[in-house]
């Protein structure tokens, strides 16, 4: 069982280790002449104005909280989905009564105009 | 237990036998088993990454009427080394300004996060990684991490354009990601397990017939996750020049790529063993592991042939549409197949198996069916809804 882990602890690293590996063969391999406007940020006519990092409105705020919620029932129904076979009827029913409830919120988002591209 | 039937265990078993030997204690001869083992893994990976290379030039090319790579080596099959000879000798630049250890660092993500899938695709009976009993979640935690790379890239490299696909990337992200845990809640409710083997073992009859629609959700969700066209929303080059890796150059741009195409290819194979029987074939998978193994490659290099053959057809869809398509299409119907596969699971288990395919393959039909149904009606009261308007505005202006 915890073999299981360490094999995916040795995978990570091995998996992080080859990228790593290629970064640094072309680091060495290639020819190393900066200059100002080699390393300037690609612009398409005119040069960007004032800095990249900038606040922005996030048109996405009500779908990233109705995503939230939905990832976490996800949590919850792979039990539900796994055990399906050995539950009663009731069970299921109960499991499909929290689905609902959740479709719900997303009909009540829906209805409120708020899964709309603004 | 020979050498012919099991090569893989046989060996490492052996391997764990000498290193024993050598005088170490069982946690860290275990340990440098798997250090090989995964390593080897990973190392077959990256030379098949580097066919994928080819083959999607080669693909891509038939698609546009044109011959593809064709000079160096035979059939152009060497030319894939050629272009990683070509990125290696590349300048490495980092733009001024750039957040320097993150810039470095996404390309390498992009990368391990679908190398990590690997670490759970059972390829035979015998030759898998392992047998994760969390298969399933793993795959949707590995897939996310992919996403937040392109996330890192487009924030770290102090352009706008990458910030854009940033972005972008991550509008899409919160919103396939439903569909798809929706999607893999169909094969775990089908086979009982979250084991990826398990679900394969399970696959008498392949669930692709016993849940078509929960196969084309996952089909749509994946390459919303892959970001490939049509959802390549991220790189969209007649909006946003190159999106997320616009300032990456060399061999952190071919990471990337490589990123790309083995992430394709590896959804081709969780398709293949989610959807399509995984490494069974009609019992020809009992013969050797490794025709075993051949078989899940066949089946995933389809896969990935279906999601090229997307790519390069359908024309990239505009981000409010996407989200829309996402979030009032894809995923109720994917909500009322969740609940229409349980109820359906819960009635008919214990009938015959032809009797329960049948059911299954029908309600899955009947539901896409009255999904479109749906989808047309609403369109068509909206375009009628509309022409009221015009007609209104044309009998004003005429007065």
């Amino acid at each position: 069982m915890h073999n299981e882990w360490l094999y995916i602890g040795v995978f990570l690293i091995v998996a992080g280790f080859i990228p790593v590996a290629a970064l640094v063969l072309a680091w060495i391999l290639g020819p190393k002449k900066p200059n100002p406007i080699k390393q300037s940020t690609y612009e398409c006519g005119i040069e960007t104005v004032g800095e990249s990092w900038v606040q922005f409105k996030a048109q996405y705020y009500v779908f990233a909280l109705v995503f939230l919620i939905f990832d976490v029932e996800a949590v919850f129904l792979f039990p539900w989905a796994v055990a399906l076979d050995k539950l009663p009827l009731f069970v299921v029913v109960e499991g499909i009564i929290f689905i609902g409830i959740l479709v719900a919120g997303l009909i009540y988002v829906w209805r409120k105009g708020s899964l709309a591209w603004v | 237990m020979n050498f012919w039937k099991d090569p893989i265990n046989v060996a490492a078993d052996w391997l764990k036998n000498v290193f024993t030997g050598w005088g170490l204690t069982d946690p860290y001869a275990t340990a440098l088993v798997y250090l090989l083992g995964a390593f080897t893994m990973v190392a077959l990976v990256m030379l098949l990454d580097v066919f994928l290379v080819w083959i999607e030039r080669k693909v891509v090319a038939r698609f546009q009427d044109r011959v593809g790579p064709n000079r160096v080596g035979p059939f152009g099959l060497i030319q894939p080394f050629a272009d990683i000879i070509k990125l290696l000798i590349k300048e490495d630049i980092t733009p001024a300004g750039a957040d320097k250890v993150v810039y470095n660092l996404a390309p390498v993500l992009s990368l391990a996060s679908v190398l990590l899938l690997w670490a759970i695709l059972p390829l035979s009976a015998l030759v898998y990684g392992v047998d994760l009993n969390v298969a399933v979640l793993y795959l949707v935690a590995a897939g996310a991490l992919g996403t937040l790379a392109v996330i890192m890239a487009g924030w770290s490299s102090n352009n706008k354009y990458a910030l854009l696909g940033a972005f972008r990337t991550v509008a899409q992200m919160i919103s396939f990601e439903i569909p798809m845990v929706v999607a893999l809640l169909i094969p775990t409710i089908l086979s009982g397990s979250m084991s990826l083997k398990t679900v394969v073992e399970r696959q008498d009859i392949w669930y692709v017939i016993l849940a078509p629609l929960g196969f084309i959700i996952f089909l749509i969700s994946a390459i919303a996750e892959l970001g490939r066209a049509p959802f390549d929303l991220n790189e969209a080059e007649s909006e946003i020049v190159a999106g997320f890796h616009i300032e990456y150059s060399g061999m952190k741009f071919g990471l990337f790529y490589a990123g790309e195409l083995l992430h394709a290819f590896t959804f081709g194979g969780f398709m293949a063993v989610l959807f399509f029987g995984g490494y069974r074939f009609f019992g020809l998978e009992q013969i050797h592991p490794l025709v075993a193994v051949f078989i899940l490659m066949i089946k995933a290099l389809l896969g990935y042939w279906v999601i090229m053959w997307i790519k390069y057809t359908v024309p990239r869809i505009r981000i409010d549409h996407m989200l829309a398509f996402n979030w009032k299409f894809l995923t109720p119907m994917a909500f009322a197949l969740l609940v229409v596969t349980a109820v359906m699971h819960k009635l008919l288990s214990g009938t015959q198996p032809w009797v329960y395919a049948l059911g299954m393959f029908l309600s899955n039909v009947v539901l896409l069916l009255a999904a479109l149904e749906i989808l047309r009606t609403s369109a068509r009261n909206q375009r009628r809804q509309e022409e009221a308007a015009l007609s209104a505005i044309a009998q004003t202006s005429s007065h």
